[in-house]
């Protein structure tokens, strides 16, 4: 699944347009953290891990786990640029009837989620079950839990975190997007997260930190990741909220808001012109 | 009337154990999540005989209930038990979201439920479980009678039952009076005493005062059918709503809140289909507090004698 760096760039940039076209079409959603995240799920889902679109529930699957199920739209767009299903389906996003659900919600049948959530908190914990369970097996799967910066309030995260680091749970890896924002603004404002790396390492975790919008840099981290470790594994992903749209990126505001179509359309164009 | 053979006093987590112990020699799947009162809820022998099988998650239930979640993903059969003030209510939202939701067979023991834990008071004391868990959608919710049922329902959820299970059971040692013989059938109600006067429907601990309650009316020349509701949810209308024809008349017990209890899921039955007079005895809208289990259940009047109080009350209004 090696693709070049020019190519998961330009699949980026496709996902970031869908993530618009969905949430204009929605008229309502969460458009500032997609954004940010799309440089990662697509390192995720075309560099990463090991899935199969057309069979979705293959065993030998590495897992994935959005703790984070407010930005089902860039989760959304990336399955459906991976081939999980058609790209028109990600218009249905928040409607009556669709598959594509305001947080992922697997009773409604959409391909390749592996957890309904969305309250935040919780996603780390199962995933802390996902990995005890495969190690019982004597499988190695690999977890991947993609966390928010401003869930890491959370308490039950840090118990997650302890019981990752009590157990030495190697073929776990959190991804926490470090965007600094949450609803009400600053992380740091509304309940300071520094210093991170220190709180993650003394839980038991190896801890890289880097720029989670530069793809060369991603690719780098994960693949480093790959060669294995002895404790659980977290990156730090410092992303920009918005990224791609000049006038919104770093805007607390975008956090919960969709595009109008005017909007969307000059932000397509700008992410177009890149 | 059924003539059940008391056995002797066993509490119903000594049978939520054994159970979980025999379903984990029966299939290599069943792992059991631990919160720290691995003994206290039953769940030592376990541990013991599988070790490798046995996860202690510390004091963290939130997180032990999203653990238990991702082992059920990984197609293993987890057990998490804790005191039900714990399990059912601190990880409420993690039982809604990663359990029922993703409709995950996990089961959930909560132990220590009702006013019978004692000295230990309010805090420990769970009275409000069931009216949560039995409003989630996907979950099945037993309440067994005694130690026996309490083996056989604990078996039943984790070999019969698909979804989410959640199964209440309490710390004193109680009547252990089932047979074995005695087959246990998910939401298929138990009546261990044909009347045609009222009905007494009870479940766990109350089983067994609404029996003695049946036989000092019956002393009065009141003839009480005593229903055992051991499965909460999905509950059984059409045994509800026949008590309800042929009896005219219900009386619930419980050691739960009266508030969405289930004398409510009772009641929710019978105002639906066949409206008839009721009453409930349970926990009227108040905490817990220290005290000896009997002193406990008297206090309340969680006993034979009130419910037999109650039950003469009740046919009174069903007369008039």
């Amino acid at each position: 699944m090696e693709n070049s760096i020019e190519h998961l760039r330009n699949i980026a940039r496709s996902i970031r347009i869908w993530v618009i076209k969905s949430l204009a079409e929605a008229g309502s959603g969460h458009l500032g953290g997609s954004l940010g995240l799309a440089d990662v799920f697509t390192m995720l889902y075309f560099n990463v891990l090991k899935h199969d679109s057309q069979n979705p529930a293959w065993p030998g699957r590495d897992r994935f786990i959005l703790s984070i199920g407010h930005v089902a739209p860039v989760f959304y767009s990336t399955l459906a640029h991976a081939g999980y299903f058609p790209l028109e389906e990600l218009l249905t996003l928040r409607k009556l009837g669709s598959r594509l659900q305001g947080h992922p919600g697997k009773e409604h049948g959409l391909p390749g989620i592996e957890l309904s959530a969305g309250s935040l908190g919780q996603g780390l914990s199962v995933s802390v079950g996902l990995s005890l369970g495969f190690r019982l097996d004597g499988l190695d799967n690999k977890v991947y839990c993609l966390l928010g910066d401003g869930e890491l309030q959370e308490g039950s995260v840090w118990e997650a975190a302890m019981a990752a680091g009590h157990y030495h749970l190697n073929h776990l890896i959190a991804i926490v997007d470090r965007n600094g924002l949450q609803i009400d603004g600053s992380t740091e404002k509304v309940m300071r997260l520094e210093p991170l790396r220190q709180k993650w390492e003394a839980f038991g975790w190896e801890v890289t930190e880097c720029d989670g919008n530069n793809m060369e840099e991603l690719s780098f981290i994960f693949g480093k990741l790959a060669q294995g470790s002895s404790k659980p594994q977290v990156v730090i992903a410092k992303t920009v909220m918005g990224k791609g749209v000049s006038t919104i990126e770093g805007d607390y505001r975008w956090h919960g808001k969709a595009p109008t179509r005017a909007e969307a359309e000059r932000f397509i164009e700008e992410i177009l012109n890149i | 009337m059924n003539h059940f053979q008391l056995k002797g006093l066993k509490a119903t987590r000594t049978g939520f154990g054994e159970g979980v112990l025999e379903g984990g020699r029966k299939n290599n799947n069943v792992v059991v999540i631990g919160a720290d009162i691995t003994a206290s809820v039953g769940l030592d022998g376990f541990a013991k005989a599988f070790p490798e099988r046995f996860f202690s998650m510390g004091i963290a239930e939130q997180n032990a209930m999203g653990v238990a979640a991702g082992f059920a993903l990984e197609g293993k059969i987890p057990v998490f038990a804790t005191y039900a003030v714990f399990s059912a209510l601190r990880a409420a939202d993690q039982l809604r979201i990663s359990v029922c939701y993703n409709n995950l067979h996990v089961v959930i023991g909560g132990a220590h439920a009702g006013i019978s834990v004692g000295p230990d008071g309010a805090t420990h004391q769970a009275l409000e479980d069931l009216a949560y868990v039995r409003a989630l959608p996907n979950i099945t919710v037993f309440s067994p009678c005694d130690a026996t049922q309490a083996c056989k329902a604990t078996l039943s959820a984790l070999f019969e039952i698909k979804g989410p299970v959640y199964i209440r059971f309490g710390r004193e040692a109680v009547p252990d009076f089932t047979p074995s013989t005695l087959e246990f059938i998910p939401g298929k109600t138990q009546v261990f005493n044909e009347g045609t006067d009222l009905s007494i429907i009870a479940t766990g601990h109350l089983v067994w005062p609404a029996i003695e309650a049946s036989k000092i009316l019956s002393s009065q020349g009141i003839s009480a059918r005593v229903i055992n509701l051991h499965t909460i949810k999905p509950i059984d209308e059409e045994t509800i709503i026949r008590a309800a024809k042929e009896t005219g008349c219900i009386l619930t017990a419980e050691e739960h809140q009266l508030h969405g209890g289930m004398g409510s899921a009772v009641a929710e039955v019978v105002v639906k289909n066949y409206p008839v007079p009721m009453e409930m005895i349970g926990i009227d809208d108040s905490f817990g507090e220290s005290g000896q289990p009997d002193e406990l259940m008297k206090k309340f009047g969680l006993t034979a004698e009130n419910i037999a109080l109650n039950a003469a009350h009740l046919l009174k209004r069903k007369n008039n």
